[in-house]
């Protein structure tokens, strides 16, 4: 459907301005969308919507609880609303009104939560997002999608209108590497994507730590000659099983990488699966390790945290040295 | 319309029913929020049986009134209105608050017919109610939102967030009531938690405020009728109201937010309310 976004305009445009233009497209074609913000029109870009569609525009000021709940209200009479504010607005602030009137009713609402991870570094951890996917992960019904770029948030945010139910999708402040140069991509919700092929190990990785997984894969395979497969879990929840799955018997490491605490993501949404299978796995999480991050650029933070591509360097060589069992057996194992 | 006596009684037959079967419920549930119910079932009485346009026949008919209940815990109250008025099997009421059972004490939107919005967490159905109301004027519907307001639930700031943005739209197809039985878990509201002066804070959000006895139904139906008339600004309904009304033994007391009542108590219980009624219809008579 719609148009097809490319690079050769994304040079001026930031992750949320694609995610303005794509509202935008979809609020041209269902007069049933409607946007809401909390006073953050201009830095989430839901204000594109609402210059297009002022009489489909709600700003409720900054008063997060009370958007979420008007949203249920009006969902529940008929529209579906957008609402759009910072991640960790979204998944802390207004925590209560997402789980019971938006969760629990299982309604068609769909959050784009900007500034998420570390994205807006300097303004310190009051506005960064370090625990957004553990809560959102942790209320059933909703959907939890972190896209690698302005192009997967395009396909995202079509994605979330297509499907009944409530969405969160985290995207980033400011401009993303770009990881996909179109959005003319095979995109599924709930369904990993393979960007590189590899038997050694697999980074699982997402949001922001997918251009830097596979910067890190081509240089290892450049350098120490292995085969890092890399994987784009742009779906937190439900998470893709059989992806993490064929990663643990085919490759035997994983290691996975968000801009978020270690605790309760990504990392914890893979776990799971390694340990309901019974099956071993070198594994090993990069994110923060259940700390604030300082003030800084945001590049600069994921390499001080250690989920940019040289972060990810090391924690591959390092894993790779772990002693682990190489045969195909894995009853012995279990 | 103004309300004739003969509607006048109608309605007071009604609610005496409901809240028979609300105390009656409480009973078969072993326990239950009975002192916020009996306050509010004269509201609910008259929005079910006088201004809500509903069709029986289709509880989902997109361009029925919304009613949101704020106050969650009221659920032993709206149930029975719900079974009353067709939508829901009354052997349900039996089960309400047991295991599995699709009524338990804060209603559920998705199983029990005719709730428009699951509430339980206090502070945000006012929220939630402008939504419906501004669904409506976006989608250029007619249909009218109701809500209703537990004062002790007036502590959380989120009310205030959506009163702001319910006069900064000038919202007028919302009319809100505030459940006023002074009345919270720990105590009286002006103990716990002060909200007077509480008129003059609504007025003071930009509210058109109407104050009135919530057990009186001509009292109620005149505000109502004025909110319906009323445009450009919304209007709270101040209904001061009982905890408890129409059981001696649950009146007024701050106690009984939540309770449960013995054989004994439960028969002393029903024969209060006969008296309650009879009160209630002397008092048609010399008001009418």
């Amino acid at each position: 459907m719609g148009l097809t976004f490319t690079a050769v305009e994304s040079t001026a445009l930031s992750t949320a301005e694609y995610y303005g233009k794509a509202l935008c497209e979809l609020g041209e074609e269902h007069p049933e969308i409607v946007a809401l913000t909390a006073d953050l029109g201009k830095s989430t870009k839901i204000g594109m919507f609402g210059e297009q569609f002022p009489d489909r525009f709600i700003n409720v000021g900054i008063a997060e609880q009370n958007m979420f709940g008007v949203a249920a209200g009006m969902a529940k009479a008929g529209l579906v609303p957008f609402l759009s504010t910072f991640s960790t607005f979204a998944s802390l602030r207004s925590a209560d009104q997402l789980h019971s009137d938006i969760c629990y009713q299982n309604i068609n609402c769909k959050i784009i939560a900007t500034h998420s991870g570390t994205s807006f570094g300097q303004a310190g951890s009051t506005h960064h997002a370090i625990c957004d996917m553990a809560v959102t992960r942790a209320l059933p019904n909703l959907t939890v999608i972190c896209p690698a770029d302005g192009m997967e948030t395009v396909n995202a945010v079509r994605a979330a209108y297509e499907n009944p139910g409530p969405y969160y999708i985290r995207i980033n402040r400011g401009f993303d590497r770009v990881v996909y140069p179109s959005s003319d991509y095979e995109f599924e919700v709930g369904k990993a994507i393979t960007l590189n092929e590899g038997t050694d190990i697999t980074v699982i990785a997402c949001g922001s730590g997918v251009f830097q997984a596979l910067t890190a894969a081509k240089f290892l395979e450049n350098s120490d000659g292995l085969k890092v497969r890399v994987l784009n879990m742009h779906t937190i929840k439900p998470i893709d099983r059989e992806a993490v799955e064929k990663a643990i018997s085919e490759t035997r490491r994983i290691i996975t990488v968000e801009d978020h605490n270690v605790n309760g993501g990504l990392g914890d949404a893979v776990a799971s699966v390694m340990a309901e299978l019974g099956k071993g796995c070198a594994f090993k999480k990069l994110g923060l390790q259940d700390e604030f991050a300082p003030i800084g650029l945001h590049e600069d933070i994921m390499s001080i945290i250690g989920i940019d591509s040289n972060g990810i360097i090391e924690a591959v060589r390092e894993v790779m040295k772990k002693d682990f069992e190489e045969d195909d057996d894995w009853e012995d194992e279990v | 319309m103004p309300l004739t006596k003969q509607e006048w009684l109608a309605l007071e037959k009604k609610a005496h029913e409901l809240r028979r079967l609300c105390l009656d419920t409480n009973y078969w549930a072993g326990s239950g929020h009975i002192g916020g119910g009996m306050s509010i079932m004269d509201m609910l009485t008259v929005l079910y049986h006088r201004y809500l346009n509903l069709k029986k026949e289709d509880p989902n008919w997109d361009d029925r009134d919304r009613f949101i209940m704020s106050k969650g815990h009221a659920g032993i109250a709206l149930a029975p209105v719900l079974v009353d008025f067709g939508w829901n099997d009354r052997e349900q009421l039996k089960t309400f608050n047991h295991t599995n059972s699709k009524m338990g004490m804060h209603l559920d939107s998705n199983k029990v017919i005719g709730v428009d919005a699951s509430t339980g967490s206090l502070g945000h159905g006012l929220s939630i109610a402008l939504g419906t109301a501004l669904a409506a004027r976006i989608r250029g519907k007619d249909f009218k939102t109701y809500c209703i307001m537990g004062d002790g639930e007036l502590d959380e700031g989120s009310v205030w967030e959506a009163g702001m943005a319910a006069a900064h739209y000038k919202v007028d197809n919302l009319i809100s009531f505030v459940d006023r039985n002074e009345c919270m878990i720990d105590g009286k509201t002006e103990d716990v938690m002060a909200l007077e002066p509480l008129a003059d804070k609504w007025r003071a959000f930009g509210f058109i405020v109407k104050e009135v006895d919530g057990h009186n139904f001509k009292e109620l139906c005149d505000a109502i009728d004025f909110a319906l008339e009323n445009k450009g600004a919304p209007v709270m309904i101040i209904a001061n109201t009982v905890k408890g009304a129409g059981v001696d033994i649950f009146e007024g007391d701050y106690r009984w937010h939540y309770g449960a009542m013995d054989e004994d108590m439960y028969e002393k219980a029903k024969a209060s309310l006969e008296k309650y009624y009879a009160n209630r219809k002397a008092r048609v008579e010399k008001e009418a």
